[in-house]
């Protein structure tokens, strides 16, 4: 059984879903067990949740046109302006 | 090989999340505009060399990434790798995940949402060296894999892993800073912040590999 300091030790590596299925296991295990570590991975999981959902911005209007009409420049089809 | 008349209907999908790495990259909008319409044109022109069923979200990051390292990140005119806050594991929740509020709540995302602005968010991402700043947005807010990260950054998965650890720590102080100046967290708790943590929990780095 790992201890606190391993469980935390792991934790961001958790949240990357970069664990094998044995370390998750065995980590859930703890964190089934282990109110602290739970409350510190509850806390990480959503405090990326927030810093992910407050950083999309979106597109000026008109970008998607211009993108468009960029790609559309290339009549030929020869992956060149024109 | 993929069709070229086929990548604007597959590509442009894409295109939102593509532009907000871009802004946060860049850091002003009008860059972030023309290396997005140089990632769209790249990718159109090398779409031949795309093989179909892989992943197109991956290689338009990765198009994206290469065009603002060669083109975008000479003007940037920033250290790479300039004062990074060094501090220990989990110094945010040692600060913040004790507060009464987020305690005694059901829903602490709800709180935590609170307390940050949205521009203190970005401004925190955009403030980290680009060494750290691109493999967090990719990770942390593009939900990409080590192995894709490494791909895209071209750099080996132990960076990624290393950078991610050192440059999250940088950024929860960042965050820490902005609550507290905004006299959300008590001052006393700042006291630490220039501290280097003594744990032996911080891989080790490979930046030289």
């Amino acid at each position: 059984m790992p201890d606190c300091d391993d469980t935390l030790r792991e934790l961001q590596t958790f949240l990357d879903g970069e664990l094998s299925d044995d370390a998750v296991g065995t980590m859930q295990a703890h964190l089934d067990g282990c109110p602290d570590c739970l409350q510190a991975f509850d806390f990480h999981a959503e405090l990326r949740s927030v810093i992910a959902a407050k950083c999309h911005d979106a597109l000026p209007p008109g970008l998607l046109a211009r993108l468009e009409q960029c790609l559309q420049a290339d009549i030929d089809g020869d992956g060149r302006i024109g | 090989m993929a069709d070229r008349s086929t990548f604007a209907e597959q590509a442009m999908v894409f295109a939102p999340q593509l532009y907000s790495v871009a802004l946060r990259m860049t850091r002003n909008p009008a860059d972030a505009e023309d290396l997005l319409q140089e990632t769209f044109l790249r990718g159109y022109r090398g779409f031949e060399g795309f093989t179909q069923g892989t992943n197109l979200r991956a290689w338009l990051f990765r198009i994206l990434t290469n065009t603002f390292i060669n083109s975008y990140r000479a003007k940037q005119r920033r250290p790479l790798e300039r004062d990074l806050a060094d501090v220990e594991d989990l110094y945010l929740y040692r600060r913040l995940g004790s507060l009464e509020e987020l305690r005694a709540s059901r829903s602490a995302e709800d709180q935590l949402f609170d307390m940050f602005t949205d521009d203190e968010v970005k401004q925190a991402l955009e403030d980290l060296p680009e060494i750290f700043r691109l493999p967090i947005l990719l990770a942390d807010v593009e939900g990409f894999a080590y192995k894709e990260i490494a791909e895209i950054l071209d750099i080996p998965i132990g960076t990624v892993m290393s950078r991610l650890h050192r440059g999250r720590k940088a950024l929860h102080k960042a965050l820490f800073d902005f609550a507290h100046a905004r006299g959300l967290v008590g001052a006393g708790d700042s006291s630490t912040a220039t501290s280097t943590s003594t744990s032996s929990t911080t891989p080790t780095d490979r930046d030289d590999a």
